[in-house]
């Protein structure tokens, strides 16, 4: 990244951070929902948990799983930034082939700005719940729990930065492929179920059948929620950190290169038909 | 009996106000202050069965106040308003059943529908029954030379286009007053043209009063006779345009081209307002010296090539009323 | 014109402008099913964990996920003009509501109409149909009655809570997606029998949002087996009703919001 796309990050981050406080309503509401979804996903798991067969992963590990899902939701690239679709659909898109930037660029540093900046406001109230208040009120059953080690925790906070990564390469994919889809839904519509399926939001992975382990692990979406959430608990042990995150990166530079090439047809498109 | 009475009517807004930076936005997630904006501070006016009004003022002066509540989208916090006989908001349904609104920077076609299923619609929304329909829709087809673009999409339409389809929307059921709301924003010259011409004939043929507001003085010089200003939330100013001219400044002008660019022109009770080249603006007071007399005397001291006399632009007009907070007494 | 026609004729205009983007439709038909079908499919890698839930099976479960879809489609189908009612209210659409002599709730409603909710639609039933198949109990006229009951009463359910939504757009202009996840919540929650949620939870999803009154009761007595709650049955008849209670009373809150915007205009 440049000097450039840097000083661009802070300078949408901030105005992000203003837009969303400006929006507290809307902010109470998420953060309640999410608290509220959290606790009817616990709910489902413990109910299945009653039934008393050995389960793939610990209760306290699935309830941590589900709680950083839930405190990290807005970083998964699950819906689209309806202020660029309306740019696009108005043709107003012509005007940011004028600027100076690289458009690529551009546009993933507004899409990790709008995640990162989103993620940041909803997570703390939501760990500080679930991971203290819970506890303390006799919740610990339900709580968030602390990570599972020293290297847990930097596996943790690796493994985020590779999830801003790929969802702000997944949300820029998307964004670009609105320049085809004037009414901007094909993909933007596909992409939200196959983000949230495939990343473990619905269904922590080890719980799924064994046969189909491998799908999970190969698709990209793993990096977005699983992979972090699973370093965190210690379910996968710090020594196997380092060829899962290699498969995310890899995934995140390739997902990055898919967007650019994608972004340089739909300009040159853009100028043959004139917006 | 007039058809629209306002009385007294005010309306205040509370606005959010947003602190700046980012400790100001985090602030305001805590607290929010407000302070209250003042819309329209008791307006008061009559206007009668198939009047032209032009309703003009600055951005936020309280003119798309003025008109929401007219047309029963908003609630005043005092006053009184009649208009047919309801009070908008009071009686909103049945009241906007017998008036048209058109709003120049929205559109009120359906954006994917060909522009007569769109009228379709409208029919079925108003209750227009068929045959008054069919005479109504054939009318404002030829009026507006409609019929190339009837089948095409609206969304394909130029805004000229688009605006004239509107109109026609807005009168499909026959209102008796139409509210026109900067029905000319953004059109090319023709199409400023076309909808000039329709409004004036939809007047005074068929007797629909019109109230028309617009940053556009050359629609209020060649449609309105009467002009209602508006400025601050008051009426600063209401009348035929020639009082509005004649109340701000009796002034007129006389544009000299001379012969030679380098002769200083002297015009005796004259005020030279310009000057570029051989091209000199004077402005004069009639009642002081008459055109007549003003143009034999720089005629007969001067050799000129072109002359001619002026009024001040409404433009000119209109900015000097605000500026001195109006002059209506 | 009377209202329901004027309905039926702006829902026809609105499917008709939407099938001008055929490839769009499409689509978003697929996409709707595959939202559900993925989701159904976490349901089920469950059930093959564990085997059961303790007090339910599969087939049991698909009855429940089948009805909350069923209606949340059909209402889903009827609301999107709601759905995007927030963006209507800030460009001052809503104005233009106003100044026409319709209800300004059959206006929203008809002013779109999303076709291509039959995705999850079909999807839902089906489940529904599959899971029918393979609980234990007969199927007679009058559990299938009450299926369509309870699938009317989940629609009505669905239908107002999306209007409470919209109708806070007329207070804050505030992006209505966040609340959008109370609806998709509500189905998430509604595709489990709430017999396995804590007592505080059933408590909301009885006289708060009354979801259970739509799936759960109903779908207990479709299905002829004894409640773990243990309501009786001629409650579980009856308690789809308050999926319409609660439309009616959303659409009381609806003409306060309108009340509100004609005072400020917002």
């Amino acid at each position: 990244m440049t000097a450039a796309a840097l000083s661009g990050y802070r300078a949408l981050l901030s105005a992000r951070y203003r837009m969303v406080l400006q929006y507290r309503a809307a902010a109470a509401a998420g953060i309640a929902t999410q608290f509220f979804w959290g606790v009817i996903m616990i709910m489902v798991m413990e109910a299945f948990f009653a039934v008393g067969v050995a389960p793939p992963m610990s209760f306290a590990a699935t309830v941590s799983y589900i709680w950083l899902g839930q405190a990290l939701l807005a970083l998964q690239p699950w819906n689209h930034d309806r202020e660029l679709e309306a740019m696009v659909q108005k043709g107003h898109v012509a005007y940011e082939l004028l600027r100076p930037l690289d458009l690529y660029t551009l546009w993933f540093v507004r899409a990790v700005a709008w995640r990162t900046a989103g993620a940041s406001l909803r997570a703390i109230p939501i760990v500080l719940v679930a991971g203290l208040l819970l506890p303390v009120m006799g919740g610990e059953r339900w709580a968030l729990g602390p990570p599972a080690g020293a290297e847990a925790a930097l596996g943790f906070a690796v493994a985020l930065l590779g999830t801003i990564a790929l969802g702000g390469a997944i949300t820029t994919l998307v964004h670009v492929s609105l320049l085809w889809t004037i009414s901007g839904e094909g993909l933007a519509r596909v992409m939200p179920s196959l983000v949230i399926f495939f990343s473990g939001m619905v269904v922590p992975i080890p719980f799924f059948p064994d046969w189909i382990q491998p799908l999970f692990a190969w698709l990209p979406f793993r990096g977005l929620a699983d992979v972090p959430f699973r370093l965190y608990t210690g379910h996968i042990p710090p020594s196997e950190a380092l060829p899962t995150l290699a498969l995310v990166a890899a995934w995140a530079l390739a997902l990055v290169a898919l967007g650019r090439w994608l972004m340089a047809r739909g300009a040159r498109r853009l100028v043959v038909h004139g917006g | 009996m007039a058809q629209i009475q306002v009385e007294g009517l005010t309306k205040t807004f509370q606005i959010a106000k947003r602190r700046a930076g980012m400790l100001g936005a985090l602030a305001g997630v805590v607290r929010r202050e407000h302070r209250e904006l003042v819309a329209l501070d008791a307006i008061t006016f009559e206007i009668g069965q198939g009047e032209l009004i032009g309703y003009v003022g600055p951005n936020g002066a309280g003119k798309s106040t003025t008109i929401k509540i007219l047309s029963g989208i908003l609630v005043p916090d005092a006053g009184h308003c009649e208009v047919l006989g309801f009070v908008p908001w009071r009686e909103r349904r049945r009241y906007v059943a017998a008036i048209g609104v058109v709003f120049g920077q929205r559109t009120q076609l359906w954006w994917d529908l060909p522009v007569v299923e769109s009228f379709d619609l409208l029919r079925s929304i108003y209750h227009v029954d068929d045959a008054s329909y069919r005479r109504t829709l054939d009318e404002m087809v030829s009026l507006l030379d409609l019929e190339p673009l009837l089948d095409t999409p609206v969304r394909q339409l130029s805004l000229g286009q688009r605006m004239r389809c509107d109109l026609a929307a807005s009168l499909l059921h026959e209102p008796s007053l139409l509210f026109l709301d900067e029905p000319t924003i953004g059109l090319d010259a023709p199409s400023k043209l076309a909808v000039r011409d329709f409004v004036k004939r939809l007047n005074r043929d068929r007797g629909v009063t019109v109230i028309l507001t617009t940053h556009d003085m050359d629609d209020i010089e060649t449609l309105c006779e009467r002009v209602m200003v508006i400025g601050d939330g008051r009426i600063l100013q209401d009348g035929s345009l020639a009082d509005l001219r004649e109340r701000v400044s009796p002034e007129r002008r006389l544009i000299v081209d001379l012969e030679d660019p380098e002769v200083t022109l002297d015009a005796p009770g004259a005020r030279v307002i310009s000057r570029e080249g051989p091209r000199w603006e004077l402005a004069f007071d009639p009642r002081v010296v008459s055109p007549a007399q003003l143009i034999t005397q720089v005629a007969s001291r001067h050799a000129v090539r072109d002359l001619f006399v002026e009024n001040p632009p409404i433009e000119e007009v209109i900015t000097e009323i605000y500026d001195h907070g109006g002059l209506a007494s | 014109m009377r209202g329901s026609t004027l309905y039926r004729r702006m829902v026809a205009v609105s499917i008709r402008a939407q099938m001008q983007y055929r490839a769009s439709f499409l689509l978003l038909s697929l996409g709707q099913a595959g939202v559900t079908v993925i989701e159904f499919f976490g349901i089920w890698a469950l059930f093959d964990r564990f085997g059961r839930l303790p007090d339910w099976t599969l087939a049991e479960v698909a009855v429940f996920y089948g009805v909350v879809n069923v209606a949340f489609s059909f209402s889903d189908a009827v609301s999107r003009g709601f759905d995007l009612f927030g963006q209507d209210v800030r460009q001052g659409d809503f104005d233009r509501v106003l100044v026409r002599p319709r209800s300004s709730l059959l206006q929203v409603a008809g002013s779109r109409f999303a076709i291509h909710r039959i995705g999850r639609l079909i999807q839902g039933a089906v489940v529904l149909a599959v899971g029918l198949s393979q609980v234990e109990s007969q199927m007679g006229p009058v559990e299938g009655l009450l299926l369509v009951f309870a699938i009317a009463g989940g629609a009505a359910l669905f239908l107002g809570l999306v209007v409470l939504q919209a109708t806070l757009a007329f207070w804050s202009t505030e992006t209505l997606e966040l609340m959008n996840t109370m609806t998709y919540g509500g189905v998430q929650t509604a595709q489990y029998p709430i017999a396995i949620y804590r007592e505080a939870f059933r408590r909301f999803f009885t006289f708060v949002v009354p979801l259970a009154c739509v799936a759960y009761f109903p779908v207990v007595a479709v299905l002829g087996r004894p409640d773990p709650l243990g309501s009786p049955f001629w409650f579980q008849c009856v308690a789809p009703l308050a999926g319409f209670a609660f439309l009616f009373a959303s659409f009381g809150v609806w003409q306060i919001g309108v009340r509100h915007y004609t005072s400020t205009g917002s």
